[in-house]
């Protein structure tokens, strides 16, 4: 029996010596070139999608920005025509006010109120797990969904925004039709959904400064206020400044409030009262049929951000030097 | 004092003072604000629109939600638009736990050469706002003839740079070195380690991430919209088509509202400990 079963199989002989050596090498080499590329395959799938679906795209979009484009039909060169177009254009200048003011109206009350609630939140509390919950239904719900509801909560004749003002002696407000209204109105989505998502991070922040900290501060005499404004706020700074750099990409993206908000009209309102640049192009390139003029916005819109985060990073390393 | 450090070693947080009434008041207050609305959304579903413009507004739910929700589901194809968003995010969901737990374990434990120049440029892509690469990705899409349909919604989300930046930092916590040493020691191939070491150490950090995706891809609009159409929506085109037509009834809007805003609702309600717990653990190192 052991005899049979050690008895090597004729095809499987290798020659004596050498055989096993090469065979070992070869191995190890093939495990080591494993060991070498697989990080590089590991991180391949991400970097892959990207450049198919992130990078390529937003290339071939300033490509596209120089040529007439319509829906539906070919290419033709125009070189810096669409930017012209769009230089020139009274409705560009209105999207990116509206995108401005709304973009103001909507981070500067949600950065602020966050910063309080994660103050708040990081008392000892009871139900603290439930308060973070609810905080965080917002950031759940879909920018549909949340615009039709505040729609109707916005409502000229039947809004309950209006009843709570009309028991207060205030006439109802045309919130859609107004021009700082709607904007307000818009902006208040945008803070109902956000707010709590960001007074989390700010939380996370607060509770990663050490304790050591505080007190220290409270040896010096420093009153609550004091430590809020002197170890609390400084040890937030990077934490801070990510907020504002993302909310202020997110605000530069607007498009589903004030399209829904309007009823699904690209317009943004009548006289485009709340317009954004996000809108702006969607009715460019796909109610008016205007491609290349829809990516010459896109584009402008990325270089703008750009400059935006680079400002903001310049702004806040001066301030720390 | 001693003791009391001894005895909460874990107290990091400063305001360890107990939180007074006033806290609890403005705290309630604005959970109160933050729910209501989806509270508003049921009672306006399940009324007819005449009694929702009458103030102030009925405070219970009322009969008519079940009919509400049929007209909503008929007029808008929501039952296949549910479907499609479920398929959707569920592929998303899946890819993007996988694929950003292999390039985060890549970045988190494995030296090699551009590790950390590919990482910045991770982290750079972050701020590109996908929706500006939207009119050539309709020409990208129409090329390969996936035009409206759900692959050109699920191909640009199947890796996520976030993804990839959370569980590089979930990994590197949680990972220890001397796992993979003996991994190594045992002879195990890379992939062998990253089977049967890694995953295992990953999976509560990619349940979080898988959470956070699920919603984020649910909720997705401005890609989905554009690409899709009104015969094969997701979810929230539908609501979008709803919300977008000529004759508004807003209770048949509402009860749409729900049932599309219900799936995300009811992972949330369950699992909302675990999704603040990563969103913060996500932050952290932010």
């Amino acid at each position: 029996m052991t005899l049979q079963l050690d008895r090597p199989v004729p095809g499987e002989r290798t020659p004596p010596g050498a055989g096993p050596t090469i065979r070992l090498s070869w191995r190890s080499r093939l495990h080591r070139f494993e060991g070498r590329s697989a990080p590089y395959v590991y991180v391949a799938p991400f970097f892959l999608v990207f450049a198919a679906f992130g990078l390529f795209p937003l290339l071939y979009t300033a490509y596209i920005s120089l040529h007439r484009y319509k829906l539906g039909s070919s290419m033709t060169w125009i070189g810096l025509d669409n930017y012209t177009w769009l230089f020139t254009n009274d409705a560009f200048y209105n999207a990116l006010w509206k995108t401005v003011t709304i973009g103001v109206l909507s981070t500067v009350p949600q950065l602020l109120i966050a910063l309080g609630l994660a103050h708040l939140l990081n008392y000892r509390l009871r139900g603290r797990t439930f308060l973070r919950v609810a905080m965080l239904m917002p950031y759940a719900t879909s920018v549909a969904a949340a615009t039709l509801v505040f729609a109707l909560i916005f409502g000229r004749d039947a809004g309950i925004v209006n009843g709570l003002l009309g028991l207060v002696g205030v006439d109802p407000v045309d919130w859609r039709n107004g021009d700082w209204t709607a904007q307000i109105a818009i902006s208040v989505i945008v803070i109902w959904r956000w707010t709590g998502y960001n007074a989390l991070i700010y939380l996370a922040g607060m509770q990663s400064i050490s304790s050591d900290l505080y007190e220290a501060a409270a040896l010096d005499g420093a009153n609550r206020w004091q430590q809020f404004r002197h170890v609390t706020l400084p040890g937030l700074r990077p934490t801070i400044l990510f907020t504002i750099v993302v909310s202020t990409i997110g605000a530069s993206q607007l498009f589903g409030e004030p399209l829904l908000f309007g009823g699904g009209q690209a317009n943004g309102g009548p006289v485009g009262q709340y317009q954004t640049l996000g809108l702006f192009m969607y009715q460019q390139g796909w109610q008016f049929g205007q491609l290349g003029r829809a990516a010459t916005v896109a584009w402008v819109t990325f270089l703008l951000i750009i400059g935006l985060v680079l400002l903001n990073t310049r702004l806040s390393k001066m301030r720390k030097s | 004092m001693t003791a009391s450090v001894a005895v909460f070693p874990r107290s990091r947080s400063r305001p360890q003072d107990r939180a007074g009434v006033p806290t609890y008041v403005v705290l309630g207050l604005v959970a109160v604000a933050f729910v209501a609305p989806f509270y508003y959304m049921l009672v306006a579903a399940s009324r007819p629109m005449a009694e929702m413009n009458t103030f102030p507004p009925p405070l219970l739910p009322g009969p008519d939600l079940w009919k509400n929700v049929a007209t909503a589901v008929r007029s808008q194809n929501i039952g296949l638009a549910l479907g499609n968003s479920l398929v959707v995010s569920g592929i998303i969901t899946i890819s993007t736990a996988l694929f950003c737990t292999l390039a985060g374990y890549a970045f988190a434990k494995m030296r090699f050469r551009g590790r950390d120049t590919l990482f910045a440029i991770t982290l750079g892509t972050m701020m590109i706002p996908p929706s500006l690469s939207v009119v050539p990705l309709y020409t990208i899409m129409a090329d390969l003839g996936l035009a409206g349909s759900l692959s050109s919604v699920v191909l640009p989300s199947l890796v996520a740079a976030f993804g990839v930046f959370f569980m590089r930092q979930y990994l590197s916590q949680s990972l220890p070195d001397e796992l993979l040493e003996a991994a190594r020691m045992d002879g195990a191939t890379s992939l062998r380690t990253f089977w049967s070491v890694v995953l295992p150490i990953a999976r509560p950090g990619m349940a979080v991430l898988g959470m956070l995706t699920f919603m984020t891809a649910w909720n997705d609009f401005f890609w989905p919209v554009i690409t899709l159409n009104s015969t094969n929506p997701t979810v929230q085109v539908a609501l979008n088509n709803l919300g977008s037509g000529y004759v508004p009834d807003t209770a048949v809007i509402m009860a749409g509202t729900l049932v599309g805003t219900l799936p995300v609702l009811v992972v949330f309600v369950l699992l909302g400990r675990q999704i603040v717990g990563g969103i913060i653990a996500g932050a952290v190192k932010g």
